[in-house]
């Protein structure tokens, strides 16, 4: 999980022009001014990086059952997505 | 300055292809969004939709011309078509040469765009048809409509995204005002159903699974339409002098830039348009009684717009009504201000005001009358129509029974 981890974070750093040794897991997205496109766009990267579907919209808050608050929180979501793919595929 | 009057009104829209159908609907609050049909690949994360059904072209065009039309074409020169027949107005005896042909779309002919792209990526077609670019242009609509009717003054295209239509009409009305032109053929058109295009929608992350329920406290989001209406506009004295029947009479426009988020939307820039409207028509906010509002079901618009509201009406806002039409005929984009527009007059005309259905209860953000569910019976006077789109541009228009 420690390469999804970093794999999240870069995405998540690339999206708002940082290092991403600069983005921990306890900031909150809203402090590292992501807006909803950015998310938009952090979701179709992991999408794409992961292979996964991300059941998100931008007019629910927790639609898809993940917390966009902090970068742990999309960090543990996508994990769960990419376990539950996993799994599937055994 | 002129007076300007609606003298035509013809629509093709997913409520129904007249006048008549669009008031009957609206007055039962019956919504047309349901299932998208038509498109083959089931991988569509948005499957709703509100479209224009019983539409066949044969029954408008002769098939040897339809490989020069676009839906969306197809669509503009109908609406154009019944809004010319009512107002009377021929444009071959010279009044031609002093009309204007105004259209706004958000991006014109998609489906041609979206199937040639197949074609030759997908398919590895090595040519595609002759007509492809004429068909596909942005302002194709708008030429077809000059050249079936001989309107030889100025015509252009208007793109600004959801406000294209309101933008059209709106500077179509200023040129009236001002005695530019004589007359004017305005409105809108767009026909978004492509498979391309709502993979596009969906990847913003902002439509609704269900339905659209503007306003409302569960809101999901937007439900894409589409279709065309269109409007005769004439100098008011020369549409009595002949006897034609006045529908409307619009009586101000404002336009502004939010010059801040390509797709969120701000109060301000918002309000300011409200506000410019009202000055425009000089109108008194107490004058306004009905609001067909943007109103798209996403959580950002409807909170902002009420907002909006709230601070160019101030207490006179808990006064008004208020309502989305796109609760029944879905976002039609760049062609939603012309089908409001219609929607708006309609109502007027009718007496009574068409209601923002599949609400299910308040939101703390929306506290304003949004005429739940069910169309009121009402004798306003005055309207006015909101079209706020990505790009931050904003275009209100208002009407006068």
């Amino acid at each position: 999980m420690a390469g999804l981890e970093s794999d999240v974070i870069e995405i998540i750093a690339k999206q708002v022009n940082r290092e991403p040794a600069t983005v921990k897991r306890e900031d909150r997205l809203a402090d590292l001014d992501i807006q909803s496109l950015d998310v938009a766009e952090i979701i179709f990267a992991i999408e794409e990086k992961f292979d996964i579907e991300v059941p998100y919209n931008a007019n629910e808050t927790n639609a898809a059952g993940i917390n966009f608050d902090t970068v742990g929180d999309v960090v543990d979501g996508i994990s769960k997505l990419a376990a539950r793919k996993a799994s599937k595929k055994s | 300055m002129n007076r300007v009057v609606i003298t035509g009104l013809g629509i093709v829209s997913p409520l129904g292809h007249s006048a008549i159908d669009l008031g009957a609907a609206l007055k039962a609050g019956r919504s047309a969004i349901g299932p998208i049909t038509g498109i083959q690949n089931p991988d569509l994360g948005a499957k709703v939709g509100a479209q224009v059904k019983d539409f066949d072209p044969l029954a408008h065009f002769p098939e040897n011309k339809l490989s020069l039309l676009d839906r969306c074409s197809q669509f503009a020169a109908v609406a154009a078509r019944g809004a010319i027949k009512q107002s009377g107005l021929d444009f071959r005896n010279g009044l031609g040469l002093r009309t204007a042909c105004i259209i706004g779309t958000g991006v014109g002919g998609l489906t041609t765009i979206d199937e040639t792209f197949l074609a030759v990526y997908g398919k590895g077609a090595k040519r595609v048809h002759p007509f492809t670019i004429p068909k596909m242009m942005i302002n194709a609509p708008g030429a077809h409509i000059t050249m079936e009717h001989g309107i030889q003054g100025p015509s252009f295209t208007v793109a600004s995204a959801c406000a294209s239509a309101n933008h059209a009409m709106g500077v179509a009305f200023h040129m009236l005002r001002s005695g530019t032109v004589s007359a004017a053929v305005t409105g809108g058109a767009e026909c978004v159903f492509t498979y391309g295009t709502l993979k596009g929608w969906e990847a913003l992350r902002v439509m609704a699974p269900d339905t659209c329920r503007p306003f409302s406290r569960d809101r999901k989001g937007m439900v894409l339409g589409e279709g065309a209406a269109m409007f005769v506009l004439e100098e008011r004295s020369a549409a009595l002098a002949r006897g034609a029947e006045v529908l409307a009479e619009l009586i101000g426009f404002g336009m502004t830039s939010d010059a801040s988020d390509i797709v969120l939307p701000s109060a301000e820039g918002a309000a300011r348009a409200i506000a410019g409207c009202l000055e425009d028509a000089r109108l008194r906010p107490e004058a306004v009684q009905y609001v067909n509002a943007h109103g798209t079901g996403t959580a950002a618009n409807d909170a902002t717009e009420t907002k909006a509201l709230h601070s160019v009406f101030g207490s006179h806002a808990r006064k008004l009504m208020v309502s989305s039409t796109k609760s029944m005929h879905g976002h039609a984009l760049g062609g939603a201000g012309s089908i409001e527009l219609a929607a708006t007059i309609v109502a007027l005309r009718e007496g009574f005001i068409p209601p923002t259905a599949n609400y299910t209860g308040p939101d703390p953000l929306c506290d304003l009358d949004y005429v739940p569910n069910e169309a009121r019976d009402a004798a306003a006077e005055v309207a006015i129509s909101n079209s706020f789109a990505f790009g931050g541009h904003n275009a209100v228009i208002a009407v006068r029974r």
